[in-house]
């Protein structure tokens, strides 16, 4: 319950500060994106079903504040969410290098799915802008924010248990 | 997982579908309200760093404003440099063209218009080398004039260069008259100093400092002056005599600056002998 809590002030804030701070700061074409490193990082650390949960609050509250069409962010951000936290589960468990590929692949489909599901609503979708003009810069900017945000995230969430070397999944019961 | 997924669809669906004064669109737009005051505490917090970045930002945008402007500011400077010597090269040329033009041009005589390529390159070397020659039609001992008056004539002809030998070198000598008294007298350089003398001119001929000298361009059968009557070569600035001398020592002031000589015309003969 009070994880639940922890999640919930966490990406709620990152919503918050994506919409109020983060979508203004433009380097080099690329806009950093905190709350998807947010949900990465708590998928992550707390598997599938929080992931998607964070991912489909994180939306609701981002299309909220943002006046986009309800929804639309949450169903990505909750696939987002649901795929990392397993991956978190299976082979990126405890593996260094797994928010930092998490993060640059789902920006990567992240930034595809949303064309493709502003083109299917029939919003305006420019994919050079999305896809060329800004789209490496933008994972760029989220890997650098990767690692702060998701020892943050692990100080909030510690992992609920350690798989060191040599050692197997523990023992269930 | 996939009661999420559907929920998502559901108000994807619901939202898209309803009008803007739907049940959906309003819960966002109190959602929204709700949110606002977050909003504006994370602007406010931010608003700082957000300054401190723009600042910065500013700072780097005004270094390379900076660098661009001295940029352009050399630019401009070459460029007013350039116009403005373009302007006197225009204003040189015009009074060399009005000259050409004027009434007081030599007849039988055509203006090859040309510049200084090298200039004498001492005090003691009267010579010039200017950027006419043989194809142009020029031919030895053409005379040289600008729109102030004589400048000399040319000793050296190459096929498109010429040397032109200055009225200040020792060894030319122009015969030339006073134009208000008629006086004649030979014009050459002064044995005692730099300055150019109208000798040869009898203590009985009356000669006064600021009378202006012009070349008398004088004509025997079978043997005539290199240089046409009339071109002017300077003024008297002062006039001496003495009682073992037969003639005036008679300084003339020469019109033309040949230190800022640029532009003058090589006066062609017209029927093709100098």
């Amino acid at each position: 319950m009070i994880d639940g809590a922890k999640v919930a002030v966490l990406v709620f804030f990152a919503a918050i500060l994506e919409v109020s701070v983060f979508s203004d700061v433009k380097i080099l074409g690329g806009v950093p994106d905190l709350l998807l490193v947010t949900v990465v990082a708590v998928a992550l650390l707390r598997g599938a079903v929080t992931g998607a949960c964070a991912g489909f609050f994180a939306g609701l509250v981002l299309d909220t504040a943002t006046l986009e069409t309800l929804g639309l962010s949450s169903l990505l951000l909750t696939l987002i969410g649901y795929w990392v936290g397993r991956y978190g589960e299976t082979t990126g468990r405890d593996r260094t290098h797994a928010p930092f590929l998490s993060v640059a692949v789902v920006t990567f489909l992240y930034a595809l799915g949303g064309l493709a599901l502003r083109f299917v609503l029939g919003e305006p979708a420019p994919a050079r802008v999305v896809l060329l003009d800004s789209l490496f810069q933008g994972i760029a900017l989220n890997l650098l924010l990767t690692l702060p945000l998701y020892a943050v995230a692990r100080r909030l969430l510690p992992p609920r248990f350690r798989v060191t070397r040599g050692e197997g999944a523990p023992a269930l019961g | 997982m996939a009661v999420l997924v559907l929920v998502s669809l559901a108000l994807l669906t619901v939202y898209f579908r309803e009008s803007s004064g739907g049940g959906l669109h309003n819960l966002q737009s109190t959602g929204s309200s709700i949110l606002r005051p977050f909003e504006v505490a994370a602007n406010r917090v931010a608003q700082p760093f957000r300054d401190a970045a723009s600042w910065i930002g500013g700072l780097s945008g005004a270094r390379a404003d900076n660098k661009e402007l001295r940029r352009e500011l050399v630019k401009a400077r070459a460029d007013a440099i350039r116009y403005q010597a373009a302007i006197q090269e225009n204003t040189r040329l015009e009074k060399l063209l009005r000259y050409s033009e004027s009434a007081s041009f030599p007849t039988d005589f055509r203006p090859l218009t040309t510049s200084v390529i090298v200039l004498p390159p001492g005090q003691f070397d009267q010579r010039l080398v200017v950027g006419v020659g043989r194809v142009n039609g020029v031919q030895l001992d053409d005379p040289v004039v600008t729109d102030a008056g004589l400048v000399g004539h040319v000793t050296r002809v190459y096929t498109g260069v010429a040397q032109v030998t200055l009225i200040t070198d020792e060894s030319s000598f122009v015969s030339v008259l006073d134009l208000s008294t008629g006086a004649s007298g030979l014009l050459r350089h002064s044995d005692s100093g730099s300055s150019i003398i109208m000798d040869n001119v009898p203590k009985k001929d009356q000669v006064e400092p600021g009378d202006r000298i012009i070349t008398a361009g004088w004509h025997t059968p079978g043997l005539s002056s290199i240089y046409p009557r009339g071109i002017p070569v300077g003024v008297v600035s002062s006039v001496n005599q003495t009682d073992i001398d037969p003639n005036k020592q008679i300084e003339v002031r020469p019109f033309v600056d040949f230190g800022g000589l640029q532009y003058m015309f090589v006066l062609a003969s017209k029927s093709g002998t100098p």
